[in-house]
């Protein structure tokens, strides 16, 4: 067997290939659930049902995808330049920390500032944190060639244990009763509910204004081309006049600003706090949805909220049948696996040997 | 294929006259096809005994392909293969190996920093074996070197030989391994015409011993001068087999191309204008001879400058100095009188059209669309992009389409249209997109268009078929007497003479001095592209 580079890649193949992607995880993942002792129909039907099955199903998923929509865009600018960027966890977290550390209730009541100014200055602090987060590691792969993937990787479990830091120090939450939490959001910086009774919030507004935005740049714009020249050959780029460090310093700003604002937005739309739980791996799934979506900003909105929707839909179902609510990320994990296979074949065929 | 074959030979036995006319190769009816492209159509092929075999053709006539299915990195969807006389089994390069093939790649695969008798001993000894038998091997190398005439010294580092040494290395690890069937792909592109004639001897001298040798080039002088037989191949299929003794120069080029070729015609400057572009004892940055070491030139209106030199001489290091993308640490670069602005966004607008060596890793983005690589170099000027408030330059897209689509109709460049990615143009469909981006400057406000003042073409005609060579020689001359300063960098020597008003020869970072075209000879050429001086 071995694989032979196909002249052209039908626009079809290239739709198939995350859907083909994500059906092939579903086949492997029920191998799982039938271990688990449940069956598979039920089991598959209750997790749909639990994700997409009613109003409160919907809301549950479209507040969960908010932030994944954010780190899910952070990746894809990123990797459309091939910077690629392990660390939106890390730079989620960083963003959270800065909008507490804006519009915390410090001293019981915090900044004395007007929400007109206290809020964009919040999430202005949140998309610095960010930003400047993958700078470092940016930079150090241009000039000196040092692996990016690494060094974001590590900066996680730095950020990771720097929050601790704070959550246990400075930004303790007195009234939390020794609970590692940060002190609370100021009540008027939080976004208002998108739909009332539930915890959607205006943050899916920010998120899919933002992909609209991603995707305007990339199309419109000649950082865009800049972004997608320096991506798909750096020396043909430079060779063409576009400024190679400049634009990699743009994609860091721009990728670690919204993993940056996905922190931020968490706490001020649905935890209000700091924890050191507040992101289950959203850094990381961002990613898959990244690479689910082609790389495409827009295609992120929909795949955000497809994972969204599988991860809230398993605790439903988990409560049901008893399967481990494990089985989503089992299936996030290996649908990223299957579209990476996937978005190969669609650019190579397999010939027997 | 109705004949019966040949008694079975003994691969032992090639070394006596005998066995000249016994065929050690046979390829019954290869068949290979990518999609809806058919590389290989059909093709038969015989090779005899202590022949030299040469195989012709354009890049894309499928050589490359047929090779690669001889050599087992290809399987062929039709057809068979026999090497002396034992069927051959598909898609198996160790296969091949065993059976006496034995290839030697245009691009060199050696260690540099390991010695000649490691690089010729790789992958011959079984890893379990504990220690390697390296007198022995040395012992063997020796006795293969000494029998077809070919000297090295095995404790020498790869890297501290010449090109002419490094193949002769190549020819040896085939040897080596036993090879009675040695394959050369393009085998002088990277010599020196004395080195060249040197390989020619050697060859000779090996097929004296009874090996048998397929030669594959596009250039028919060397081809009728090293080989016995000449097979064609275009588009494709085997069009026609010729012994060297009963064909011309002239027939081959018409099978070659399917039709009459005339090459262009020299035609010298009319008007010798003023200084457009002057180099001043300039020396770059870069590693080994890859960077300009105290280079003076000058370049002036409607003139050509060819540069010849065996590549690796700095050619390099001098095109990429006049296309922004490398940096002068001494002396000084002028463009019209002022200091030659160090990146290509700068240099563009001043009138510098270039084009770029490697058309496929630097000329074009082959992801992204036509019409954007189209407008690539001046996206960053007024007529293709605006400020927004927002601080983001938004892109023109009708007037950059606009203009796309005005360079693909000016310089006949045919693809799938000007959305399809630039990797699916043929080669010199995207040479004529480079060239054509290059010296078609956008219209000004007032309809009208600048144009270029400095051309550097880096082997502009590299890997394009006869047509498209034509096509872009004749375009440069064009712009020379529209009043471009034209620098033509080229390992190509045929390509220099056609094209140089004055030639100049590259060696080790260093530029002769530029003469009339009629004032050299190629020997003379050969011998300051091996770094002797003309007197």
């Amino acid at each position: 067997m071995r694989l032979e580079r196909r002249h052209r890649t039908s626009p079809l193949a290239l739709v198939l290939a995350p859907v083909g992607a994500v059906a092939f995880t579903l086949v492997v993942s029920a191998l799982l659930v039938l271990w688990a002792g449940a069956p598979v129909g039920r089991t598959y039907a209750l997790l749909l049902q639990g994700g997409f099955g009613s109003v409160f199903a919907w809301s549950e998923t479209l507040t969960r995808a908010i932030p994944l929509i954010l780190t899910g865009l952070a990746a894809t600018v990123a990797f459309k330049a091939r910077l690629f960027n392990i660390g939106a966890e890390g730079q989620l977290y960083a963003g959270a920390l800065a909008a507490i550390a804006v519009g915390g209730m410090h001293g019981g009541t915090g900044f004395a500032l007007s929400p007109w100014l206290l809020f964009p200055l919040m999430m202005l602090a949140a998309a610095v944190a960010g930003a400047l987060l993958l700078l470092g590691p940016a930079l150090m792969k241009n000039r000196l060639g040092v692996d990016e993937v690494v060094t974001t990787l590590l900066i996680n479990f730095i950020v990771l244990l720097a929050v601790s830091a704070m959550l246990d120090g400075p930004m303790k939450d007195p009234t939390a009763m020794g609970w590692p939490q940060s002190v609370a959001l100021q009540g008027d910086l939080e976004l208002g509910k998108l739909i009332p009774q539930t915890r959607v919030h205006t943050g899916l507004v920010w998120a899919v204004s933002l992909a609209v935005m991603v995707w305007a740049i990339f199309k419109y714009t000649v950082l865009g081309f800049d972004i997608r020249a320096v991506g798909a050959n750096a020396r043909g780029a430079a060779f063409a006049g576009v400024p190679v460090t400049r634009t990699v310093v743009m994609v860091a700003l721009l990728s670690g600003a919204l993993a940056g604002l996905a922190g931020a937005i968490e706490v001020a739309g649905r935890t209000s706090y700091v924890t050191l739980d507040m992101s289950p791996g959203y850094g990381y799934t961002g990613i898959v949805i990244a690479m689910l979506a082609g790389l495409h900003p827009l295609g992120v909105i929909a795949a955000g909220v497809f994972v969204a929707g599988v991860l809230v839909g398993a605790d439903s179902m988990s409560r049901a049948v008893g399967v481990p609510t494990y089985i989503a990320d089992v299936i996030v994990a290996a649908s990223l696996i299957a579209v990476l296979v996937a978005t190969l074949l669609t650019q190579y065929r397999v010939r027997r040997a | 294929m109705g004949r019966e074959p040949p008694s079975p030979p003994s691969p032992k036995g090639g070394r006596c006259k005998t066995f000249m006319t016994q065929t050690v190769l046979r390829l019954q009816g290869i068949t290979k096809r990518f999609g809806a492209l058919v590389a290989n159509d059909a093709i038969s092929l015989e090779l005899q005994a202590g022949e030299v075999l040469a195989l012709l053709g354009e890049n894309g006539a499928g050589k490359s392909t047929l090779m690669s299915i001889l050599f087992g990195h290809y399987t062929a969807d039709e057809g068979r293969i026999e090497a002396f006389g034992q069927a051959l089994p598909p898609g198996n390069p160790k296969a091949a190996l065993a059976a006496g093939i034995g290839m030697v790649h245009q691009h060199f695969t050696l260690a540099d920093n390991l010695s000649v008798l490691d690089n010729v001993m790789m992958g011959t000894e079984p890893l379990w074996q504990p220690f390697s038998r390296r007198s022995a091997a040395r012992a063997r190398l020796l006795e293969v070197s000494q029998r077809f005439g070919l000297p090295v010294q095995s404790e020498a580092k790869i890297g501290e030989l010449s090109v002419g040494e490094r193949q002769r290395v190549e020819i040896l690890k085939a040897l080596y391994r036993g090879a009675r069937i040695l394959i050369l792909d393009e085998p002088t592109a990277v010599l020196t015409p004395q080195e060249s004639e040197a390989l020619f001897d050697t060859l000779a001298q090996m097929v004296a011993q009874g090996l048998s040798i397929i030669f594959i080039s596009h250039k028919l002088g060397e081809v009728l001068r090293v080989s016995q037989r000449v097979a064609v191949l275009r588009g494709g299929k085997l069009v026609a087999q010729a012994r060297a003794a009963d064909t011309t120069q002239a027939e081959l080029a018409l099978w070659m191309v399917g039709h009459a070729v005339e090459k262009t015609a020299r035609r010298p400057a009319r008007s010798v204008g003023d200084a457009v572009c002057v180099l001043d004892h300039v020396r770059t940055t870069g590693s080994g001879h890859d960077r300009l070491d105290g280079v003076t030139l000058t370049l002036r209106a409607g003139e050509i400058v060819a540069i010849a030199g065996v590549s690796g001489n700095g050619q390099v290091a001098l095109a990429e100095l006049l296309s922004g993308t490398r940096r002068a640490v001494a002396g000084s670069v002028q463009l019209m009188g002022r200091a030659l602005p160090p990146s290509p966004a700068r240099l563009v607008p001043r009138g510098v059209a270039r084009i770029p060596e490697d058309r496929h890793a630097v000329g074009v983005i082959g992801d992204l669309p036509v019409w954007e690589n189209a407008v690539s170099e001046r996206l960053r000027s007024p007529a293709f992009s605006r400020w927004t408030p927002l601080g983001l330059r938004w892109v023109r897209r009708a007037a950059a389409r606009a203009y796309a689509a005005r360079v693909e109709k000016a310089y006949d460049v045919r693809g799938a249209g000007l959305s399809s990615p630039a990797r699916s143009l043929s080669g010199g469909n995207m040479q004529k997109l480079i060239l054509g981006r290059a010296l078609m400057a956008p219209e000004s406000a007032n309809g009208q268009r600048k144009p270029p003042r400095l051309i550097v073409a880096h082997q502009p005609t590299w890997g394009l078929d006869i047509g498209a060579v034509a096509y872009v020689q004749q375009q440069l001359i064009a712009a020379r007497d529209a009043g471009a300063a034209v620098l033509v960098i080229s390992d190509d020597l045929d390509e220099v003479l056609a094209l140089g008003d004055r030639v100049a020869v590259m060696h080790g970072g260093h530029l002769g001095e530029p003469r009339p075209a009629t004032a050299w000879t190629r020997e003379a050429i050969g011998l300051a592209m091996a770094g002797t001086e003309p007197s």
